[in-house]
């Protein structure tokens, strides 16, 4: 009897293994740390690829839970798209070292560090954290430049040919069609912005400074007092008068960030609050790259150009 | 920076040189130095500029107006090879019980009505090459009287590279029993430590010298088996070879060494997980700890226990709030007993008997909004009758809440009170007040 059940156990398990081995899915299992390197991953890797992203895309990147279903989605990993820059410090290393996963060991063909090669900003000149949860390696939230892309979708098309040479021609035909594409964007986007140029906006996390960069737009103070501290009245207060001063009418907000901070500033400074969130999919009808920039740009084109 | 010291070298000299020239002619000797000055501070202010120039030049300056998308140099990451933490956990309160000790029991815990400072650790980890990564957690802590002492918490290996979903830990680190074991005191949720961990793995919880194999099922959810192999002896070994077996079994503890694979310690786990919803999580696990215990030479010693965490976090989650999770571990321990000379009453002799023991804790966490954490926490220990007395296996509940406000992830404070009752002494009533902070890298943590 017992060994019958032994036996019956150790099939079952075997049959599982050899499952899990078996080459039945022959696409390319991709896992990106967020749900914006998992819509470029999907743009550059088409049919090839089956993307996965950790976080949530209401969610805070920050802070994601190491449960474990993410080391199951990990270990089974071809690609690991991370943004890096220690955006993913609080989470990702964990799941990484219960994942035993050599292919997207750092260093192999099988990681792609986002981060790489971009051109960081507020890289601070000394680690200190009495200046708030700042990252040693710069600001994070770089995905929201086009620019910035273009060189991260190099990079994943770049990693995944390494990966599975067979569809390397389809890697490099999707590289062009969407850097073709997001070129086109780009020009149309700088033009819907071009006539706000140095108009001021306010964020709650320095989350947008990239995209203000890009666009000409000046991040003129954010809801947070240092990056990762909450809030206070005083900072406020600053706040409120600095909008007035400046006449910045523009509070973006994310999805997981606190809005009814965001509304008692804009009730005293007139402004108006803009809930955008910087990933796909935190929104209806925005579920690539592509629509979320133009969920971006034109919300808040809209939003400068209305009359005080 | 060494181009600047040449450049600056080079200026200096040749300024001292032309001075020297002037000096010559028919400058007067003060004049000739004030000039020197003079000029030694035009090159200072100008090398200053530079290297302020230098720091201004962050890449940021120029991304507005950089059109191209042409990839820079990769930017370095870290600052060395090894990873380097320093937490300190400190407590202030007060309890009914003068003797703070003897309530509270676990070896982190608040120690004397006053103040304690149970925990200053070093925690150190990285790479150690392709194939291992290196851990390290080197914990200082004062006693009541105010004496440092030192221990070599964990410091182990992990594999990184092993075929077949395998991993193998070797080193001194804690046993994978349940779920609170393995984590360090910074992570705790509550002031103190559970009485039932207290009750089956002593003060300092189950560690020891071995080795564990954990091997990753190959199924579409989480399900992990592991086994570890530990020497069986040791304070940190206390239901097994334990200098303090004595308080458990009552008797004069017998000198027993290795003799077969039988005296080591084994301790099985198997733990599962799944995501019930997007925002809810589930892990369950069951452990079990098989090893020698010296009331005798056949002398064993079986511990088994089963854990479940629950979480459930908002979907538009801010720092990791608002959210729900609730942790608990029910553990049973079967002591056999061999005959044994009694270590009250030398002429005595105590029969060989089954001790059994055993114990519960359940804690509910809110973390109402962010920062803001509100817990409760249910504590249980008992213990069967024996042929003696043993105030360690004396039955005893306690019950906690508490409140954690962390300003950063990188500093805690908890105030928490705590309700005991101890068969055969009565309540007592404590109130303890708890502060951490942690420098340097933060090794985050595991689900």
């Amino acid at each position: 009897m017992k060994n019958t059940i032994l036996r019956r156990v150790a099939a079952a398990l075997l049959i599982a293994a050899s499952g899990a081995a078996l080459p039945f899915a022959a696409k390319i299992s991709v896992v990106a740390t967020t749900p914006d390197l998992a819509a470029l991953a999907r743009a550059i890797g088409g049919d090839a690829v089956d993307v996965k992203a950790l976080a949530k895309p209401t969610e805070d990147p920050h802070f994601v839970d190491a449960k474990p279903s993410h080391i199951v989605t990990l270990n089974r990993a071809d690609v690991l798209i991370e943004g890096g820059a220690e955006l993913e410090l609080g989470w990702l290393p964990p799941l990484l070292e219960s994942a035993r996963n050599d292919k997207i060991a750092a260093g192999a063909p099988g990681r792609v560090v986002a981060s790489q090669g971009i051109r960081m900003i507020e890289v601070p000149a000394t680690f200190d954290r009495s200046k708030g949860d700042v990252h040693s390696l710069g600001n994070p939230h770089f995905l929201v430049d086009p620019v910035n892309v273009k060189i991260v979708v190099a990079q994943i098309a770049d990693h995944l040919s390494q990966v599975d040479p067979k569809s390397a021609e389809t890697y490099k035909a999707n590289l062009q069609k969407f850097t073709t594409a997001l070129d086109a964007k780009l020009a149309e986007w700088q033009k819907q912005l071009a006539p706000y140029k140095g108009a001021k906006i306010v964020t709650y996390h320095r989350d947008f400074v990239y995209f203000a960069n890009r666009f000409g737009l000046e991040v003129l103070e954010t809801l947070e007092p240092k990056p990762g501290i909450a809030p206070s009245p005083a900072h406020l207060a600053k706040v409120i008068s600095m909008m007035q001063a400046a006449k910045a009418r523009v509070i973006i907000v994310q999805p997981y960030q606190n809005r009814k901070t965001a509304e008692t500033v804009a009730r005293q400074t007139n402004a108006a609050v803009l809930d955008i969130p910087e990933q796909p999919g935190a929104m209806k009808n925005v579920s690539d790259y592509i629509q979320m920039m133009d969920y971006l740009v034109t919300t808040l084109a809209n939003a400068l150009g209305e009359k005080p | 920076m060494k181009k600047l010291v040449q450049a600056a070298t080079a200026v200096v000299a040749a300024m001292i040189w032309s001075s020297h020239v002037a000096a010559q002619t028919t400058d007067s000797t003060a004049r000739r130095q004030q000039r020197m000055l003079d000029s030694l501070v035009i090159v200072i202010k100008s090398l200053q500029d530079r290297i302020d120039s230098l720091g201004r030049a962050r890449p940021d300056s120029a991304a507005a107006t950089q059109p191209s998308a042409a990839p820079q140099a990769p930017v370095r990451s870290g600052s060395g090879y090894m990873n380097i933490g320093f937490v300190t956990l400190a407590d202030a309160g007060w309890s009914s019980e003068p003797d703070v000790g003897s309530l509270q029991v676990g070896d982190h815990d608040p120690a004397v009505r006053g103040f304690t400072l149970p925990n200053a650790e070093v925690t150190l980890d990285g790479a150690v090459d392709p194939y291992f990564r290196g851990f390290s957690n080197i914990v200082l802590k004062l006693d009541s009287n105010g004496e440092t002492g030192v221990e070599l918490e964990e410091a182990y290996l992990l594999t990184t590279s092993l075929p077949w979903n395998l991993q193998i830990k070797a080193g001194q680190f804690f046993a994978e029993f349940g779920r609170q074991n393995p984590q360090h005191p910074h992570s705790w949720a509550f002031v103190d430590q559970p009485l039932a961990l207290n009750r089956m793995f002593g003060p300092d919880g189950l560690r020891s010298q071995g080795a564990r194999i954990s091997w990753l099922l190959p199924t579409n959810w989480y399900a992990e088996a592991m086994l570890g192999v530990f020497n069986s002896a040791g304070g940190t070994a206390f239901s097994f070879r334990s200098d303090e077996s004595s308080e458990i079994h009552g008797g004069v503890s017998e000198e027993r060494g290795v003799k077969s694979g039988g005296d080591l310690l084994l301790v099985p786990r198997i733990a599962t997980s799944m995501d019930l919803t997007a925002t809810q999580v589930l892990l369950l696990g069951a452990s079990a700890a098989f090893g020698p215990n010296n009331s005798g030479p056949n002398a064993k010693t079986q511990v088994y226990g089963a854990d479940a965490y629950w979480k459930w976090k908002s979907a538009t989650a801010h720092q990791g709030f608002p959210f729900v999770s609730s942790q608990s571990e029910v553990l049973f321990r079967r002591y056999d007993a061999a005959e044994r000379q009694s270590a009250e009453n030398p002429g005595v002799t105590l029969p060989s008997e089954r001790l059994r023991d055993s114990g519960a804790y359940s804690e509910l966490l809110w973390g109402i909004k962010p920062r803001w954490v509100a817990g409760i926490r249910g504590d249980y220990a008992a213990g069967d009758d024996a042929s003696f007395d043993a105030v360690l296996r004396a039955d005893r509940y306690r019950m906690s809440p508490n409140v954690t406000w962390y300003p950063t992830e990188f500093s805690k404070l908890r105030l928490q009170y705590n309700y005991d009752h101890r068969s055969g002494i009565g309540r007592d009533h404590s109130l303890w007040f708890q502060f951490e902070f942690l420098l340097g890298a933060h090794a985050a943590h595991k689900f």
